[in-house]
């Protein structure tokens, strides 16, 4: 999942670091992340996985590291699943 | 019981009203020359008013973002350029109190913003970067304890009558353009050279001039928290919520004087309703939408205060700019209403029903943080927040 992740940050991310220098514990907007790039990569994460980001995690918090994605994303997979 | 401490036991909106009645005295002598309005922030300054959202144990009084709101709408009616000062700097004020927490320096600074009454300016805007606050191209260079930092700043409103300026930098010469902190300092640690005159068309005496910004200071006086968490979860929104604030001040202001145009065109056709009065029904209405918007901002923002998932999530955002475009275009509406009601004496200066002043510091409105930037930002943000529809949520 976190390879996903990191492909999509690199294709619509639009950092201006490599993503593969970026530790998955990093803050993605220390690195450059702007608001406008957050929301394209959840909507590329939203068409990948085929799933809608639920209001509670349409924050700042779910998109400032790797990790956090995917923390998110596997809270909704889990929900979706459940 | 000292001087001091009999003034602020007073209310706050009795407080406000006496220096507005100053500030109004000179407002259009304020907009004429182009000058900072010192009188009237002489007055806050004696009513104690500089430093109320602060904790009381570092000598505030612990007033609320919806009291220093109050404050705003009171002093927009009286003179917007005094208003836009005292808003400005309560916007540094919140963000100190709520995120220096823990910072000795900025606890110290606090209280000698309470004793002495400083006036804090800001510094975000950058030649090669424009208005957006949340990029920097200089960056804040730490040698040992001692900090450095030069910044072409497109504007630093009142930066010549401030007593400290809060400024953003880069964390350090080799961070991302986002990756930003803030630091505060005081007027003998910087030096400014004028590079632009403030001469504009309206708030005129908000003295918003450019100036080639260098200081030098030790590097405990930067914020202990990243300035991208101060800015989404305070700055944003407290900017949005005051200044919707005093836009509601000068609107009204316009509001009343078109009243009393009716009111005394009433007069002298006894029996006849004037034909400003049905236009005035209409701006009484379009006044009330822009007071609804700005007290249901300030009520969500109380309600989410404290809680950083709260503050951070997109729908709080959104509303927030909401807030922001509602009243910049909606009292543009209202004091062209009252224009038309107020007919060539409201055209006129000098007059009782002259609103010249109001229509050109309103029309600033639209441009503090580009309505079209807000724009932009808000809808990236719908395309997957969905819209509130509940009446009360």
């Amino acid at each position: 999942m976190k390879q996903t992740i990191r492909t999509l940050l690199a294709k619509h991310g639009n950092l201006p670091v490599a993503i593969e220098d970026v530790a998955d514990g990093a803050d993605l907007y220390d690195a450059g992340l702007s608001s406008f790039a957050s929301v394209q990569v959840m909507l590329a994460l939203e068409e990948e996985f085929d799933i809608e980001f639920p209001e509670h995690l349409l924050n700042r918090k779910s998109f400032s590291s790797v990790d956090e994605i995917a923390a998110a994303l596997t809270e909704i997979l889990e929900e979706q699943a459940a | 019981m000292t001087a001091a401490a009999k003034i602020t036991a007073l209310a706050l909106a009795d407080r406000a009203k006496r220096a507005a009645k100053v500030a109004a005295e000179f407002a259009d002598q304020v907009d004429i020359e182009g000058r900072f309005p010192s009188e009237g922030m002489d007055a806050l300054k004696s009513e104690r008013l500089m430093g109320i959202m602060i904790r009381p144990e570092l000598g505030g009084e612990g007033a609320s973002l919806t009291e220093v709101a109050d404050v705003c709408a009171i002093l927009g009616q009286a003179c917007a350029a005094t208003a836009m000062t005292y808003a400005m700097h309560q916007i540094q004020i919140a963000s100190l109190a709520d995120y220096a927490v823990g910072s000795a320096w900025h606890e110290a600074l606090q209280k000698r913003i309470c004793d002495e009454q400083l006036l804090i300016a800001s510094a975000t805007s950058e030649a090669g970067i424009g208005g957006n606050l949340r990029n920097s191209l200089c960056a804040i260079e730490v040698d040992g304890d001692t900090a450095r930092l030069t910044k072409d700043a497109t504007v630093i409103s009142y930066g010549a009558d401030a007593d400290a300026i809060m400024v953003t930098s880069r964390r350090h010469p080799d961070a991302a353009h986002s990756d930003q902190v803030a630091t505060i300092f005081l007027k003998d640690q910087y030096t400014l050279e004028q590079t632009s005159k403030w001469d504009t068309l309206g708030m005129r005496g908000t003295c918003s001039d450019g100036y080639i910004f260098k200081a030098e200071a030790p590097s405990e006086q930067i914020l202990p928290r990243p300035f991208a968490e101060i800015a989404a979860q305070s700055m944003l929104a407290v900017s949005h919520l005051l200044w919707g604030s005093l836009w509601y001040g000068i609107a009204a202001d316009a509001a009343a004087r078109a009243q009393s145009f009716v009111k005394a065109a009433a007069r002298k056709s006894p029996g006849q309703v004037p034909p400003g009065a049905l236009r005035l029904a209409e701006a009484s209405s379009l006044l009330q939408l822009v007071k609804a918007n700005v007290v249901a901002g300030l009520k969500q923002f109380e309600g989410c205060k404290g809680d950083s998932d709260a503050l951070n999530a997109m729908s709080f955002s959104v509303a927030m700019n909401n807030v922001k475009i509602g009243t910049s275009q909606t009292i543009l509406e209202i004091i062209n209403h009252c224009m038309l009601i107020c007919g060539i004496a409201g055209y006129k200066n000098g007059t009782p029903f002259s609103l010249g002043r109001h229509l050109r510091d309103a029309h600033s409105a639209q441009l503090m943080i580009s309505n079209d930037r807000i724009l932009g930002n808000t809808s990236t943000m719908l395309l997957v927040n969905k819209q509130d529809t509940s009446l009360l949520g």
